[in-house]
């Protein structure tokens, strides 16, 4: 007898992969690759991705993939893309999935340039805020305040003393034809974007905050409650924006104070325990605040 | 009738570069390699090339392009000098290690500081352990020839690396010079279409680019390793077939040059050998024993064309365009390691010569055979490498 459709598909990123317990990345990845289908191919730069998924011999990967090295993962893109165009297998959409070292910092200048040609690429920043892989340094995208082991809080820090790179707006003014940021707290929301940016060409651009239970240090059945808090704090806005403009916000039901996010967190602790750390604190609840005026997030 | 014409180095390149149809070009420039990559671009433009040319922002993003589309299956082309090869470095080793098939032009530049633009080898040479073969050409000819080889080598499937041809720049890239051209179904049938076993096909998902631990890590780098020194055959296998379809020698991965007799045999590689030559024909008509062993294929190494070939040679004197601070020469410390232990070998001295362009003329490979003769009947060890032409005044 022929099996009933059960309505689900086989997962295109399956089990026995090595993350680590709670690991958002993991998950955003699946959910990812449950939006743009198996006719992809997935370039990935050095990092968590690539560690975690690659042990030789085995893979969790059920569409073809490509690690390269660090800083190359939107140039590798492009070579596929430019592949693709000459054999007429553009039907074939090229996905780059990096995390925030390979794409705020090393890659950078790899991606500008993929943005600025126009390649059709969608690439996806899995946000953590620090160098994972390595054990937690210090990014671009590390936020205001937060403790890594090259910048840590101590008696004379407070933890990495400048803003974290405001990549969607930099991405924007490329002039590419989507942005977007998500979170792995909002998995309807991610798949949304992700198969809307899927139905449009060019560069795209999406950033997913994934909570990192090992270096940010929270229990690792927190991932989710820490996404959430982190988008309703104001502190991780999640909006699309088509043409340079901004199209749609996740908008917060209820605003929840930073300090709420924060103490959770070993990576913030000092600025919950230190009365020295008022001024810090009270300067993350602003740029929360600022971030809620700007996108317009309260309904 | 056999197409000849008088034409600049760089474009005989780019010709080649047509004839082989590649699907992707990556373009980055740097001096002197831009007349390769602006002669692709006119004809990408004018539509007599059907390639995407891929203009990237830097030449890691270059090689980057063209190992992503090598990997999507599709035969692929980039070309730099000098510092832009040393920016590519990362990105060579890694596709060497996954077994990327590209085509490389190595326009050979000197590496700062101080910055220049003029020929040496070091740039190249600082490759020389990254698994891309490297051959190095003495005419635009060979240039043109020597990348139609390249596609070939790279592509075959028990080899499966990148090939990097190296040619000098300015002397070689900007000059003219009478080159005959092979009509467009030679060189299809010297070279069918590119058609990996493996590549990233959504019908057939593999993962490329694993992390491999200390278990099998260096059964991989033994494989390229393998790749190389077995793959020495199948090189000469298609030199031989590249003989017979052009009509000019590509015998051996080394050229001999009047080395049967000599009793001083020089090494050298790339357009300097065109003097030397020169050179060693002035010097047989006054009874001098002196030959050239000219190394084409650089990497993998062709120690047995070169150990037949000094074969009774008194003194053996390298002329080195690179040099190993703190050491010797690379070519040099190749020739070396490859002679010593066996009965009745030369001694091998090295001469680093002609960095950041400084001029080798006949003049001084005169003065290597004098100075080469006179150590090597001192009755004293070999000294260290000898710097050519240097002005002890200025050496601060």
């Amino acid at each position: 007898m022929p099996k009933k459709p059960t309505g689900k598909t086989e997962s295109l990123f399956v089990s026995g992969h090595r993350a680590c317990h709670g690991c958002g990345l993991a998950l955003a990845v699946r959910h990812i690759l449950e939006a743009t289908g198996s006719n992809v191919i997935v370039v990935s730069p050095t990092g968590c991705l690539e560690t975690f998924s690659s042990p030789y011999g085995f893979s969790p990967w059920r569409v073809p993939w490509i690690h390269h090295v660090f800083e190359n993962a939107p140039a590798i893109a492009s070579g596929v893309a430019a592949a693709l165009r000459a054999q007429h297998r553009e039907s074939t959409r090229v996905v780059a999935i990096g995390g925030d070292g390979a794409t705020f910092d090393i890659g950078f200048g790899s991606l500008s340039g993929m943005l600025e040609r126009g390649d059709d690429v969608l690439y996806i920043c899995a946000d953590n805020g620090a160098y994972m892989n390595t054990g937690g340094q210090r990014s671009g995208a590390t936020p205001f305040c937060a403790a890594t082991t090259t910048h840590p809080a101590g008696k004379t820090s407070l933890g990495k003393t400048e803003r974290k790179k405001d990549l969607p707006e930099i991405v924007a003014a490329h002039g590419v034809p989507y942005v977007a940021t998500a979170s792995v707290a909002y998995l309807g929301d991610l798949k949304q974007k992700v198969k809307k940016a899927m139905t449009l060409h060019g560069p795209r651009y999406i950033q997913i905050d994934t909570p990192c239970p090992s270096v940010w240090n929270f229990p690792s059945h927190l991932t989710l409650e820490m996404g959430r808090l982190g988008v309703n704090s104001g502190l991780v806005p999640l909006f699309e924006m088509l043409d340079g403009k901004i199209s749609k916000v996740k908008k917060l039901r209820v605003k929840v104070p930073v300090i709420e996010y924060l103490k959770q967190q070993k990576r913030f602790q000092h600025l919950v325990v230190k009365e020295a750390s008022r001024g810090s604190l009270m300067a993350v609840q602003e740029q929360a605040d600022r971030n809620i005026e700007k996108y317009k997030l309260m309904a | 009738m056999a197409d000849i014409r008088v034409v600049e180095g760089s474009e005989a390149v780019a010709l080649a570069v047509k004839a082989c149809r590649p699907h992707v070009i990556a373009a980055y420039p740097i001096s002197p390699q831009t007349h390769i990559v602006e002669t692709l671009a006119r004809m990408v433009a004018d539509g007599d090339l059907n390639a995407e040319y891929v203009r990237v922002e830097s030449e890691f993003s270059a090689a980057s392009v063209v190992s992503g589309a090598s990997t999507a299956g599709s035969r692929s082309y980039t070309a730099s000098a000098s510092q832009g090869l040393l920016l590519m470095t990362e990105v060579l080793y890694a596709s060497a290690g996954m077994r990327l098939p590209f085509v490389i032009t190595g326009v050979n530049r000197s590496i700062s500081a101080p910055i220049n633009i003029q020929v040496d080898h070091q740039d190249t040479i600082s490759l020389r352990d990254s698994g891309v073969i490297q051959l190095y050409v003495e005419s635009a000819q060979e240039a043109y020839d020597m990348h139609l080889a390249a596609f070939k080598i790279a592509e075959d499937p028990s080899i499966m690396l990148p090939v990097m041809v190296c040619m000098d720049g300015w002397v070689l890239t900007h000059s003219y010079e009478r080159v005959e051209f092979l009509d467009q179904e030679a060189v299809d049938r010297f070279l069918p279409p590119f058609k990996p076993e493996n590549y990233l096909d959504t019908a057939n998902p593999k993962t490329w680019g694993s992390y491999a631990e200390e278990d099998v890590l260096m059964e991989f780098k033994y494989s390229i390793h393998k790749a190389m020194t077995e793959g020495k055959s199948c090189i000469r296998k298609i030199m031989a077939e590249l003989t017979a379809l052009t009509g000019r020698d590509y015998g051996g991965l080394v050229e001999a040059y009047r080395t049967g007799d000599a009793e001083v045999v020089l090494v050298a590689m790339g357009s300097m050998a065109g003097t030397i030559k020169d050179a060693v024909d002035d010097m047989r008509r006054e009874g001098k024993k002196v030959g050239l062993i000219r190394i084409r294929c650089y990497r993998p190494f062709p120690y047995e064309d070169l150990v037949a070939a000094v074969r009774g040679a008194k003194v053996v004197a390298v002329l080195d365009a690179n040099v190993s601070m703190g050491s010797e020469g690379a070519v040099g410390l190749d020739v070396k390691s490859k002679l010593i232990g066996r009965p009745g070998v030369p001694m091998v001295i090295d001469f680093i010569a002609g960095l950041g362009g400084r001029e080798v003329n006949s003049t001084a490979v005169r003065e290597i055979v004098d100075r080469a003769e006179r150590l090597s009947s001192s009755g004293l060890p070999p000294p260290e490498a000898e710097w050519l032409d240097l002005n002890p005044a200025i050496v601060p």
